[in-house]
C-alpha cells in the first residue's frame, strides 16, 4: 500500500470516528478526566464524551463500585457547571455519597419511574436535550435498537450517557462507543495498618469503538483516579483483632 | 362601553328536560309535585298541563281531574340550579360571563360579542334557535340592565331586544311582576291599582320608598340602570385567555394540532407582550353534542413557547374524543409568572437558556411519568442515614448547609435494611463473618464502630453501631447492631448498603 492510500484510509478512519461521536477536541477545551492510562486507549487519546457508555453489573455489589466510578467521570463533566439526570427504575443509590466522588448530589436530578419501559423513554429525552452535561440510565434490558437510538439522539446533542445494566443475564451486541465493567477488589492499606482502604476497583473495558480493550486496577484516592501497580513486597494476610 | 345583557327564560325547564330525555313525553301532559304538609302540589308542568289549567302550587289530585291522563314525577330540590349550571357552560360559547338565575334563568353579559354572530338580533337568533333545537322552550330579552332583560324576557310580548338607553319605554308597559319584587309588594300594587309599571314610573323615589320600601325602588332604579347591579359569574373569568372557534367541526388529529397550536400561539403571543410566562393552562374543547373536556399542563417554569406548550398538550391529545367534532377550543391561563429573559441562575456557572432547557426537559418527563417522581435532594443536619438527604421538588432551591465530605457513606443503601446473621467474637467489635441471603461472607478488614443514634426529638429509637466491613472478595459491606446493653435484648445484625 503506498503512503498516500495509507493517508486516505486514515483520514476517513478519522471522518467515520467522528460521525460515531469521537470528535477531537479543540486543544483548549480536552477534559482531563485523570483516567491515566485508559484514556490513552481511546480515538484521539480522548475519553469519549458526547457518546454511550455501557456498564455491565451482574451484582448490587459491582452497581454500587459502578456507581462511584461514573460519579468519578461525571465530576469532571460538572465541573463547567450543569446538571445530571439519573434515570432509573428501582434506585438504590444514596445521593450523600456522591460527595465523596466529588459531585455535588443536589446538581443531579433524579427521575424514578414507576414503570420500567419509560426507563429509556426519558432517558432518550434527557439525552435529546443539550443542556443537560450527563445522563446515566439503569435498566436492565437493552436491544440493539434501544442502544442506537440512544446513541444517535446523544450524536445530536453531544450529552454524555451512561447505561447501567443491572442484573444483566446476558450480554447483547448493542451501539454503545464502550462496554465497560468495574468490580470491587481487596483494598490495600499500608503493611499492619487495620481497616478499610480507599475504594479500590477492577475496570475492564471489554469493548471499545476504535480502541484498545484492557483491564486496569484504579482506585480513588484524593478525590481522582489513581491507578494502582502491584507493589513488589507481599503483604502478609493479617486479619484483625 | 355600554354594558348588554341578555336573560334568558326557560318557561318549562324540568318538563323540557324530562321531554328530552323521554320522547313520549313530548305530547302528554305532565307535571311535577312536591310534598307539601302532608299532600302533593304542583310546582312545574309542560304547556299542555297548563292548557288544561293546571297552575303551580295546585293539589295533584285536582290537576288529575282537570288534566285527565296527565304524568306527574316527583321533584328533587335542587335539580333546577344542576340544570341550569350545565346550561350555563354550554352557553360558555356565547360569552364568558354567564350567571344562574334561579329559579329558571340564565344571565349573559354579552357585551361585546354580539357582533361575533354579525348583530344582536343574529345573536339572539342563533342562540335561542339552538337551545330550542335541543328542546327547551325559551324566551329572551336582551337590554342594558340585567332587569330589564330579565322583565323583557318574561313580560314583554315584542321588542325582545331593548336598544341602548331605551330601558324606561320598555318597561312602561309591562306589569309589576317584571321588577323581580315580592308577592306582597305585588298584592299592594295591585290593590292600589298599578298594573302597569308606567303609573308608577314617575312617582317620587321617597313617595315610592315610604309605601313600599327600599327593595321595589332599589329593583325600579336597577332596572332603569340608575343603580348598579352586579352579575356574578359561574366560573371566575381568567385574565389570560383565548379562544378559537372553528366554521367547521374539527375530528382528526391533524385539524385539532392546528386549532390547538393556533390558540396556543395567541395566548403566547399576548403573554410575550406583558412579560409574562405560563405556569399552567386549560385546554377546554367543546364538542357539537355539548360536553365539554378539559387537558391540563403545569410548567416548572414561567413558559411562554408555543412550541414547548404545545408539546405539553399534545402528549395528552390521545385522549382527546372528538366523537362528532369540537367546535371551540379555550386555553385559559391558569397560573402566570412573570418571566424575565434573563432567567435565574439555577446551576452556577451554567448559561441561562441551559436552565430553561432544563425545565422543559423536566416539564415533558413530568407529563408522562409524573412530577412526584422527580426528585432533587438536599442535605439535611440529621445523623441518621435515611434522614441525611430530603426530596425536593423545586428546582430553584438550593443547599442550607454544605454536604459533609468526610462521612463514608455506601454508594447504594438498603431501604430498609436487611437482617443478616452475624456472628462476632468481640463484644463492640466487628463479625467476623455474615449470612446474608444464603451467602457467606468472610470478613478480613473492618473500620468502625461509627455510633449513630436516634434523634430522641423526631422518634425514639436506640443506637446502631455502623462498621464498614470488606470481604474476601473485596466487597464492600455496611453492616450495623443494634444495642446490646439493654438488658435481656441479644444484638442483632443488619446490612444497611453497599460502598463502591
Amino acid at each position: 500500500m503506498t503512503n498516500q492510500q495509507e493517508q486516505i484510509i486514515a483520514r476517513l478512519r478519522n471522518d467515520i470516528a467522528g460521525w460515531e461521536g469521537f470528535r477531537p477536541l479543540p486543544p483548549g477545551e480536552r477534559q482531563e478526566f485523570g483516567l491515566g492510562p485508559i484514556e490513552s486507549v481511546f480515538p484521539n487519546q480522548t475519553f469519549p464524551t458526547g457518546a454511550l457508555h455501557e456498564f455491565i453489573s451482574t451484582r448490587p455489589e459491582f452497581t454500587a463500585a459502578i456507581g462511584g466510578f461514573i460519579a468519578g467521570i461525571i465530576q469532571t463533566l460538572l465541573a463547567h457547571g450543569g446538571v445530571c439526570v439519573w434515570v432509573s427504575y428501582t434506585r438504590r443509590i444514596y445521593p450523600p455519597a456522591l460527595k465523596r466522588f466529588g459531585v455535588d448530589p443536589d446538581r443531579i436530578i433524579f427521575i424514578d419511574v414507576q414503570r420500567e419501559k419509560d426507563v429509556l423513554w426519558a432517558t432518550e429525552e434527557a439525552l435529546k436535550c443539550s443542556g443537560i452535561a450527563a445522563v446515566i440510565c439503569e435498566t436492565r434490558q437493552l436491544t440493539f435498537m434501544d442502544s442506537r437510538r440512544l446513541q444517535l439522539a446523544t450524536e445530536q446533542s453531544h450529552v454524555t450517557g451512561f447505561i447501567l445494566r443491572k442484573d444483566a443475564r446476558q450480554v447483547n451486541t448493542t451501539a454503545c462507543a464502550a462496554r465497560w465493567t468495574v468490580k470491587p477488589i481487596r483494598s490495600k492499606l499500608r503493611p499492619g495498618m487495620p481497616g478499610v482502604g480507599f475504594p479500590r476497583w477492577q475496570v475492564d473495558l471489554l469493548k471499545v469503538k476504535n480502541g484498545q480493550p484492557g483491564s486496569w486496577t484504579l482506585e480513588w484516592k484524593r478525590k481522582q483516579f489513581t491507578q494502582v501497580t502491584e507493589q513488589a513486597f507481599t503483604e502478609k494476610v493479617k486479619r484483625y483483632a | 362601553m355600554p354594558k348588554r345583557f341578555v336573560s334568558i327564560w326557560f318557561k318549562y325547564l324540568l318538563t323540557d328536560r324530562e321531554a328530552i330525555r323521554h320522547h313520549s313525553l313530548r305530547e302528554v301532559s305532565v307535571a311535577f309535585t312536591e310534598p307539601d304538609r302532608g299532600r302533593m302540589l304542583v310546582m312545574a308542568m309542560n304547556v299542555h298541563a297548563e292548557q288544561c289549567g293546571v297552575k303551580p302550587g295546585m293539589a295533584a289530585a285536582d290537576a288529575r281531574v282537570i288534566a285527565p291522563g296527565i304524568r306527574l314525577f316527583d321533584s328533587k330540590p335542587g335539580r333546577n340550579i344542576t340544570f341550569l349550571k350545565g346550561l350555563a357552560e354550554w352557553c360558555l360559547r356565547y360569552t364568558p360571563l354567564v350567571m344562574v338565575d334561579p329559579p329558571d334563568g340564565l344571565l349573559l353579559d354579552v357585551t361585546g360579542c354580539t357582533h361575533l354572530k354579525g348583530g344582536e338580533a343574529e345573536f339572539l337568533k342563533d342562540l335561542v334557535s339552538r337551545l330550542r333545537t335541543i328542546g327547551y322552550t325559551v324566551r329572551p330579552g336582551m337590554a342594558d340592565t340585567i332587569g330589564c332583560a330579565w322583565a323583557v324576557a318574561r313580560c314583554a310580548g315584542t321588542g325582545l331586544i331593548v336598544p341602548p338607553g331605551g330601558q324606561r319605554n320598555a318597561l312602561m308597559p309591562l306589569p309589576p311582576a317584571s321588577l323581580r319584587l315580592g308577592d306582597d309588594i305585588l298584592v299592594k300594587l295591585n290593590q292600589l291599582g298599578f298594573y302597569q309599571v308606567g303609573s308608577f314610573i314617575h312617582l317620587p323615589k321617597s313617595v315610592l320608598k315610604r309605601r313600599f320600601g327600599g327593595n321595589m325602588v332599589l329593583r325600579l332604579y336597577q332596572a332603569l340602570g340608575q343603580e348598579a347591579e352586579f352579575l356574578l359569574p359561574l366560573k371566575e373569568p381568567v385574565p389570560y385567555s383565548e379562544r378559537i372557534a372553528l366554521l367547521e367541526p374539527v375530528r382528526t388529529r391533524p385539524a385539532i394540532e392546528n386549532a390547538v397550536h393556533t390558540v396556543i400561539d395567541q395566548l403566547c403571543k399576548r403573554l410575550y407582550g406583558e412579560g409574562l410566562g405560563l405556569r399552567s393552562a386549560t385546554l377546554t374543547y367543546l364538542r357539537i353534542d355539548g360536553k365539554s373536556f378539559q387537558l391540563i399542563i403545569g410548567t416548572n417554569h414561567p413558559s411562554q413557547r408555543t412550541d414547548h406548550i404545545f408539546k405539553l398538550f399534545a402528549l395528552q391529545f390521545d385522549q382527546i374524543a372528538p366523537a362528532l367534532g369540537i367546535e371551540l377550543f379555550i386555553i385559559d391561563a391558569i397560573q402566570t409568572e412573570p418571566a424575565s429573559d434573563k432567567q435565574s441562575l439555577i446551576w452556577n456557572g451554567k448559561p441561562a437558556a441551559d436552565s430553561e432547557q432544563v425545565a422543559e426537559l423536566l416539564d415533558n418527563v413530568g407529563a408522562r411519568v409524573g412530577n412526584v417522581n422527580i426528585h432533587r435532594y438536599l442535605p439535611q443536619e440529621h445523623h441518621l442515614p435515611e434522614r441525611a438527604a430530603a426530596p425536593t421538588a423545586n428546582l430553584s432551591d438550593i443547599p442550607e448547609s454544605d454536604w459533609p465530605e468526610d462521612l463514608t457513606r455506601p454508594m447504594q443503601l438498603l431501604a430498609p435494611p436487611e437482617p443478616i446473621e452475624a456472628m462476632a467474637l468481640t463484644p463492640d467489635y466487628a463479625p467476623r463473618q455474615f449470612i446474608y441471603r444464603g451467602q457467606r461472607h468472610i470478613i478480613v478488614n473492618a473500620d468502625g464502630p461509627e455510633r449513630i443514634s436516634h434523634e430522641w426529638w423526631v422518634e425514639d429509637g436506640g443506637y446502631r453501631d455502623y462498621y464498614v466491613a470488606e470481604d474476601e472478595e473485596g466487597m464492600r459491606y455496611w453492616l450495623f447492631g443494634t444495642p446490646n446493653d439493654l438488658s435481656g435484648q441479644t444484638r442483632r445484625w443488619f446490612i444497611h448498603g453497599y460502598f463502591a
